[in-house]
């Protein structure tokens, strides 16, 4: 083996004084950081992820982990972590491999846009005793109603009454503009996804499968479930496509633009093979491509054969990375057939990714939702199709801003996941999660207590929404249909002329 | 803040244009002096059937080289009748604007669709011709409005001297952009004049949806948007009148769980639909139209027509009363008994509820 010629990342401290030998960490650690000897706790810091599994349940408060900056010379561009990484690939001649989402120190947009409020003339309305409505319809709209006229007699006279004519095409009815996004079974636990599952249902909105598959436990969850089909078609079948509420067809991920998945042997166990319909200990290696897909037209048929395997009764949305031609991609997406287009964007967390996509490839969640919100109204085609937004929605405050940019609704994967203990290591792609949330050793899934952190993630989405609500009633609006895509309630601080036109929103101050 | 009083006789009876102005000047303290206006319907009987164009010309030594580009404009489709500057009565107020008028025909070969050109033409003039705003574009009926306060206004336009069945009135106080000519109310788009009491929240989703129609909102202000919301659901949708009420300013999911299996199905389908058309925020709105006005707040008037509207949970004010053929709608009662004082009816519309009011005959 090759040497490393680098430190660890992390320092590893354990107080003598306070530790009392329970050997809880060396349980606790997943990674191997403790060994016990003699009287004493070793570390292997070079292992360590610093999830912080082991600081927060030594009973002692005896374990400290911090970051290594003891040692060698500070550079501002050959910082440790390049070093690091340079090392890594030395060793093995491999692709690095990350979790998590973009690490790097990229502007933030949803910090650089402040939020406007009523004050005397245009009064704020409290959420607490005026109804403030978040109910959100995902999926396609007529672009007008039209109404039949009949003669009724009621009363003994003659009235001419209004009938609805139009028919509208199913959607997904929300309570809350906040859905969880997909993230498979297989790159996390079956207990994440009940408690996830368990969480939308009480929420009133709806989880995403990720590519793979849905297990058995899940099926009770199928009204609040949108199943995913993605390149590698891992277990798609008629019964599954049915099992769900919505259909998702993933063409990209904001974590990886331009490339397929990748699920790790090691964490296909017998469940998770039989859910995906692939073998056991096999990586499961979703192509780049879609190979029935190299067009619009592809993508059309690929929507009507699952609505027709659907009976048309659910609507079928398409995931795309955000991508600078974001826009022209997402108005063809609306004119094929799809019900709503998923934009995700480059801050979006992943089990595995090459962390050089993770952290260079794609563009801002906000700019995307911006550009693709007025692309589709230029071409009339906004009521064709819903806009999900997601990658990097940290709070209720990046929810509310994304609707008034143009969203319908967004999804969020990483913080349902920090909802239920997840300390963003980043380590997800080893399997090893001591968390019990991106793994499937058996051992490690069951520290995760399925109604505990359904209660959490439940908790999470309950206190959005009552903070969008408040957010609403400050703004003067009670309905969110008045928020979408409303920019005039927003405003840029520190945005360039040009950022400001991207994002179509006006400087503070005027 | 901002006064409304308005009018109609449903029987076509002609009004004279100074009752109007009387009754506005009673809420001149809910404006500032920086806009009052009027609309007034059945004006113009002898250009009827044509189209009456009112335009602000910038009042500068170029107003006729920007005139000259709006009349291209207009010959391209159709013919003027008669144009000349509005009567003015100099030295009341300073002139910012020239007020011209053309009297308008389309050609012939345009009558069917000549509606939708009117539009494209006042959307075109206002996008793209510097110094020139089209504030009125109706048949026999004509806005009048400046940046001053009511009694000014209507002397500088010699109100007096116009008779009409149906009147309107603003006097407006600006809190979300300046005062100026073109942004005082009532904002108009063919027959749909529209005054507006309050400031609507939703107006950047608003002007995005109706952007998204062809529509320009180069007014800047948000009463703008609700002209060209009512032209687009009423006239371009032909959406019955309280649908498309109901899309301004919708019933709440809990009401509409607790309607018949049908209205629920109508209510579900006008919120998902038009959401883009949902007003928010503190309003209370009268909408003049060809054939009576409708103002929100309010039951459905059988056989009436004179739209009104306030917001869903009625954050500003608006009072209805009739007498004999009279039907009035105000922000404050006073303004109504001013030039009225005894009522056979006053009543306070409920929150996002509807008043309509029809003309008995055609005028």
């Amino acid at each position: 083996m090759i040497p490393s010629t680098v430190p660890p990342k992390y320092k590893v401290f354990v107080d003598p004084e306070r530790c009392m030998l329970c050997e809880r960490c060396t349980t606790e650690c997943s990674w191997g950081v403790y060994r016990r000897q003699g009287n004493k706790i070793l570390t292997y810091p070079n292992r360590c992820g610093a999830c912080l599994r082991c600081a927060s349940l030594c009973p002692r408060d005896a374990i400290t982990v911090t970051l290594n900056q003891s040692c060698g010379r500070e550079h501002p561009v050959w910082t440790p972590e390049v070093k690091q990484d340079v090392v890594t690939q030395a060793k093995s001649g491999c692709i690095l491999l990350s979790g998590m989402g973009n690490a790097k120190e990229y502007p933030i947009y949803f910090d650089k846009i402040v939020l406007d409020a009523c004050q005397v003339t245009n009064p704020s309305i409290d959420p607490l005793r005026e109804p403030m409505e978040l109910r959100t319809y995902v999926g396609k709209k007529p672009e007008k109603l039209e109404f039949d006229y009949v003669e009724e007699e009621i009363d003994g006279k003659k009235v001419k009454k209004a009938k609805l004519k139009t028919k509208i095409a199913p959607n997904l009815k929300l309570d809350t503009p906040i859905m969880i996004g997909h993230m498979s079974y297989g790159a996390l636990s079956l207990n994440s996804h009940k408690a996830m599952a368990k969480a939308v249902k009480e929420c009133g909105t709806f989880m995403g499968t990720g590519e793979g598959g849905l297990h058995r436990d899940l099926y009770g969850y199928s009204d609040n479930i949108i199943t995913q089909v993605a390149s590698g078609r891992f277990g798609v079948n008629s019964e599954y496509l049915n099992k769900g509420a919505a259909i998702e067809i993933k063409i990209g991920q904001g974590a990886k633009p331009g490339i397929g998945g990748h699920l790790p042997g090691e964490k296909v166990s017998a469940e998770v093979s039989m859910t995906r319909m692939i073998p056991q200990g096999s990586d499961a290696i979703s192509p780049a491509p879609h190979h029935d897909i190299y067009s619009i037209e592809d993508l059309a048929q690929l929507i009507r054969s699952l609505k027709e395997a659907t009976r048309w009764k659910m609507p079928v949305f398409v995931k795309i990375s955000a991508v600078h031609n974001v826009s022209a991609i997402a108005n063809g997406i609306a004119t094929s057939d799809a019900d709503a287009v998923v934009i995700d964007g480059f801050k979006g967390g992943t089990g595995a990714a090459p962390k050089v996509f993770r952290d260079n490839v794609g563009i801002p969640i906000e700019v995307a939702i911006a550009a693709v919100d007025d692309r589709l109204r230029e071409q009339g085609n906004r009521h064709k199709i819903s806009i999900i937004a997601s990658g990097g929605i940290r709070n209720s405050a990046d929810v509310f801003k994304s609707i008034a940019l143009g969203a319908d609704a967004v999804y969020i994967g990483t913080a349902a996941m920090v909802a239920m203990g997840c300390t963003v290591c980043g380590r997800c792609y080893t399997g090893q999660c001591a968390w019990g949330i991106a793994t499937q050793k058996p051992e490690l899934v069951k520290r995760l207590e399925v109604d505990d952190a359904a209660r959490r993630v439940a908790n999470l989405i309950h206190a959005w929404t009552h903070e969008i609500q408040e957010l609403l009633g400050a703004a003067g609006i009670n309905s969110i249909e008045s928020l979408r895509g409303n920019r005039d309630r927003l405003r840029g601080v520190g945005l360039s002329e040009i950022e400001l036109n991207t994002l179509g929103i006006k400087q503070a101050g005027m | 803040m901002c006064g409304i009083i308005g009018f109609m006789s449903r029987t076509g009876r002609l009004i004279s244009g100074d009752r109007i102005a009387t009754a506005l000047n009673c809420l001149k303290e809910r404006g500032n002096g920086e806009g009052s206006g009027y609309v007034g319907y059945g004006i113009y009987p002898d250009y009827k059937d044509d189209y009456a164009i009112h335009v602000f010309l910038d009042a500068t030594k170029d107003y006729d080289k920007i005139r000259h580009e709006v009349e291209e404009v207009l010959v391209k489709y159709g013919y003027i009748l008669k144009d000349e500057e509005i009567p003015t009565e100099e030295g009341i107020i300073k002139k910012e604007q020239v007020s011209w008028r053309f009297f308008y025909r389309f050609d012939e070969k345009y009558k069917s669709v000549e509606e939708d050109m009117m539009v494209d033409i006042v959307m075109d003039i206002n996008a793209k011709i510097d110094g020139a705003f089209v504030f009125s574009s109706g048949k026999n009926m004509g806005v009048f409005k400046a940046a001053a306060w009511p009694l000014e206004v209507a002397e500088y336009f010699k109100i007096d001297q116009y008779k009409g069945f149906q009147w309107l009135s603003h006097a407006r106080y600006p809190t979300n952009t300046k005062g100026w000519w073109g942004g005082a109310h009532p904002f108009n788009l063919l027959g749909w004049s529209v005054v507006h009491n309050g400031e609507i929240t939703s107006y950047g989703a608003n002007k995005r949806y109706v952007e998204s129609f062809g529509y320009k909102c180069k007014l800047l202000t948000d009463t703008e948007v609700v002209a060209y919301l009512f032209d687009l659901l009423i006239r371009k949708h032909k959406i019955p009148v309280e649908y498309a009420m109901s899309a301004l300013a919708p019933r709440f999911w809990d009401e509409i769980e607790s309607m018949s299996k049908e209205d629920k199905k109508i209510h579900e389908a006008i919120r998902m639909t038009y959401g883009g058309a949902t007003m928010n925020g503190p309003f209370g709105i009268v909408v003049g139209t060809q054939e009576g006005m409708a103002f929100m707040n309010g039951e459905v008037e059988e056989g009436n027509t004179m739209v009104g509207l306030t917001d869903r949970i009625k954050l500003r004010p608006l009072v209805a009363a009739e007498k004999d053929d009279l039907l009035f709608v105000s922000s404050e009662e006073s303004a109504i008994r001013k030039i009225c004082p005894e009522l056979d009816r006053v009543w306070m519309p409920d929150a996002g509820r509807m008043v309509i009011a029809k003309l008995e005959k055609k005028i």
